[in-house]
C-alpha cells in the first residue's frame, strides 16, 4: 500500500466527474442567452428574471416550504420518539411489528406507497368523508409517514452508540422518566435530530411520486410543477430553477455538515472534561 | 394521593405507552392500513363503480382473474423483466464503478478522505428529479455531450456507420445510465464501509509471502468485502426495479417498466385490483432481495 495506486486515483477522478460534470453543465447551461436548451447562445441572466416574476414557480415554493416544514417537524418528533424506542424498550408486545413497520416504508417502492396512500384516502372519503378534498393536508400526511422512518433509522443508530449509564444515573438521582428524557436523553443525541430533520425536511421538498399520487387539485408543490414541465423535455428555465435549488441545499448542507461536527466535537470534549473532573 | 397514584402509573405506564404508542399507531393507520387495502384489494373485482370494485354479491369474494394475468399476459411479463434487467444491468455498472471509487477512498489521505465522502453523499441531498433532468440535457441530440460521443464514434467507425447524433434518450441505455448515475452512491457507501474496516496488515503479510498486489486483490480483498458488494447491489436493485420516474424521464414508452404500468393500470385504465396485483406481484419480487440484503447486512455488522 506504500505505492500510490494510480488505477484507483484515476477511477475516482472519473467517478466524481461523473457525479458533477451533468450538474455543472446543467448550471452553465442555465446562463444560456439561446431559447434552445442545449445549444449555446451567449452569457444571459433572463431566465432567472423570468423565473423569479412567475407566479406558479412561487406558490409552488411557498407551499413546497410550507408542507416541508410541517411534516419535517410531526416526522422529527415521531421518528424520534419511535427511534428512542427501539433503542430503550426491548421488550413491549407487538415489538417484532414495530420494527417490521419502521423498516418498510424505506424500501418499499414509491409508486406503492403512493397508490396505497391514495386508495386509502379516497375509501375514507367514501366512508367517513375525510378527507374532503385532497391536497394539502394529504401530502402532509404522506410525507409525515415516509419520512419519519429516515428519522428513526438516525435516531436509532445514534442511541445505540450513546451511553445508557447517563440516563441510569439520572434516574437513580430520582429523575422521572420523562425528565430523563428531556434533560438526558434528548441534549445528548440533538445533533441526530437535527439531522434527521434536515433529512426529512429534504426529502419531503424532493418527493415526486408520492406527492404526486396524494395531491388533489390546486395543490401542486414545486417538484410536481418541474416534473409536469420537464416531461416535455428541457429548458432553461427549468435550467435556472434548478442551479438555484441545487446551490442553496449545497451550500445547506455543507453549512449544517459544518456546524454538527463542531458541536459533536464541543460536546465530546465536554464529556470527557467532565469525566476527568471526576477522577 | 390520586395524583401521587397517577404519578405512579404515568411513570410506569403511561409514559412508554405514550411514546411506543404514538409513532405505532400513526404508522399502523397511515401506513399498514392502506397497505392492507392494496393486498385486500389486488383480489376484488373490477366494476365500473365509484369507488371501482366490489367483493361478493354478482362478484365472487375472492377474484384471482388479476393475478392470473400478472403471470399469463405478456405485457406485465415484459414490464416486469424490463424491470429486472434494467435494475440488475445497472447494479453490476454501479458495483464495477463503486468497486474501485471506494477502494480509492480508502487509499487516500484521512483529509481528503473526508472531503471526497462528503462529495459522494452530497448529490443525497440535491434533488433525485433533477438529477435525472441533468441528464436529459446531456443526452439530447443538440447537446455537447452527445455532439462529443457522435464524433467520437464517427472517427472510431467506418464511413458507412456515421451517424449524425447518437440516439441516446428514450432508450433503455439511458435508462440504466441515469440509474447508475443516480444510485451510486448506493453502492460505493456500504462498499467504503466494508473495505474501511478490513486490516492492513493482511494486505501486508499476503505481499511478505509473496503474492502479487492482484493475487492478494483477488485472494484477501475481494472475499473479505463480499457482505459489503452484495448489501450495496441490493440497495440498487430494490429501488431501481420500483423506479418510475427515470423510466418515465429517459426510458422508451414501449417497453414500460413495471412502476408505470401500475400507475397507468391506476389512472388511465381505472382498474383498481389490476394495478394492486401488479403491486403486490412486485413486493413478492422483492421479498427475495431484500431477505438477502438483511442477511448481509447482518454480516457485515457482525464483522465489525
Amino acid at each position: 500500500m506504500k505505492r500510490s495506486p494510480t488505477f484507483l486515483i484515476t477511477v475516482l477522478c472519473f467517478g466524481f466527474a461523473f457525479f458533477y460534470v451533468p450538474i455543472l453543465s446543467m448550471i452553465v447551461y442555465s446562463f444560456n442567452n439561446s431559447r434552445l436548451a442545449t445549444v449555446w447562445g451567449g452569457f444571459s441572466t433572463k431566465w432567472y428574471v423570468s423565473l423569479l416574476s412567475n407566479d406558479a414557480v412561487i406558490n409552488a415554493l411557498v407551499l413546497s416550504l410550507k408542507i416541508a416544514l410541517i411534516s419535517a417537524t410531526f416526522a422529527t418528533i415521531l421518528g424520534t420518539m419511535a427511534g428512542i424506542t427501539l433503542a430503550r424498550f426491548t421488550k413491549f408486545r407487538g415489538r417484532t411489528l414495530f420494527s417490521g413497520l419502521v423498516v418498510a416504508p424505506l424500501i418499499m417502492p414509491e409508486v406503492i406507497t403512493g397508490i396505497s396512500m391514495l386508495i386509502f384516502f379516497i375509501l375514507m372519503a367514501d366512508w367517513i368523508g375525510w378527507p374532503g378534498q385532497r391536497g394539502f393536508t394529504t401530502i402532509t400526511l404522506a410525507h409525515i409517514t415516509f419520512s419519519m422512518v429516515f428519522v428513526t433509522t438516525i435516531i436509532n443508530a445514534r442511541m445505540v452508540q450513546s451511553d445508557r449509564a447517563i440516563e441510569e444515573a439520572a434516574m437513580d438521582l430520582g429523575s422521572r422518566p420523562w425528565q430523563v428524557m428531556f434533560d438526558v436523553t434528548l441534549p445528548v443525541i440533538s445533533p441526530a435530530i437535527v439531522s434527521g430533520w434536515l433529512l426529512a425536511f429534504t426529502i419531503s421538498l424532493d418527493d415526486v411520486v408520492i406527492s404526486a399520487f396524494t395531491t388533489g387539485p390546486g395543490s401542486t408543490t414545486l417538484p410536481l410543477l418541474i416534473w409536469s414541465k420537464v416531461k416535455l423535455g428541457v429548458t432553461p428555465d427549468i435550467n435556472a430553477l434548478a442551479t438555484l435549488m441545487v446551490l442553496t441545499v449545497g451550500v445547506g448542507v455543507i453549512a449544517a455538515g459544518v456546524i454538527l461536527n463542531r458541536a459533536e466535537k464541543r460536546r465530546l470534549a465536554d464529556e470527557r472534561l467532565a469525566f476527568r473532573s471526576n477522577d | 394521593m390520586s395524583e401521587g397514584r397517577f404519578a405512579r402509573w404515568f411513570d410506569a405506564r403511561g409514559w412508554p405507552l405514550l411514546l411506543i404508542g404514538a409513532p405505532y399507531l400513526w404508522l399502523v393507520v397511515l401506513f399498514l392500513l392502506p397497505f392492507l387495502i392494496v393486498v385486500g384489494m389486488s383480489v376484488a373485482t373490477n366494476t365500473a363503480t365509484a369507488p371501482p370494485f366490489s367483493f361478493g354479491g354478482e362478484h365472487p369474494w375472492i377474484n384471482w382473474d388479476p393475478f392470473t394475468r400478472v403471470v399469463t399476459d405478456g405485457l406485465y411479463l415484459r414490464a416486469f423483466l424490463t424491470s429486472i434487467l434494467n435494475a440488475f444491468v445497472a447494479m453490476i455498472f454501479c458495483l464495477l464503478i463503486g468497486y474501485p471509487m471506494a477502494l480509492g477512498l480508502t487509499r487516500v489521505s484521512k483529509s481528503w478522505r473526508n472531503i471526497l465522502l462528503m462529495l459522494v453523499i452530497l448529490p443525497f441531498w440535491t434533488s433525485f428529479l433533477l438529477r435525472v433532468y441533468a441528464w436529459m440535457g446531456l443526452m439530447g441530440k443538440n447537446s455537447w455531450f452527445n455532439g462529443m460521443l457522435t464524433d467520437a464514434w464517427n472517427f472510431l467507425v467506418p464511413l458507412d456507420w456515421a451517424v449524425k447524433s447518437i440516439p441516446m434518450m428514450h432508450t433503455n441505455f439511458a435508462v440504466v445510465l441515469v440509474m447508475v448515475y443516480t444510485y451510486l452512491p448506493f453502492m460505493i457507501l456500504p462498499l467504503y464501509a466494508s473495505l474501511e474496516r478490513l486490516d492492513p496488515n493482511l494486505d501486508e503479510a499476503a505481499m511478505d509471502l509473496g503474492s502479487r498486489p492482484y493475487r492478494v486483490f483477488l485472494d484477501v480483498t475481494l472475499p473479505q468485502s463480499v457482505p459489503g458488494m452484495v448489501a450495496g447491489g441490493m440497495l440498487v436493485f430494490i429501488p431501481a426495479a420500483g423506479e418510475l420516474v427515470i423510466p418515465t424521464l429517459v426510458g422508451n414508452a414501449s417497453q414500460p417498466m413495471i412502476g408505470k404500468i401500475i400507475q397507468d393500470e391506476f389512472g388511465q385504465a381505472r382498474d383498481w385490483p389490476m394495478a394492486s396485483a401488479v403491486a403486490v406481484a412486485l413486493l413478492i419480487l422483492m421479498v427475495v432481495p431484500t431477505m438477502i440484503y438483511s442477511h448481509y447486512q447482518a454480516k457485515a455488522e457482525g464483522s465489525k
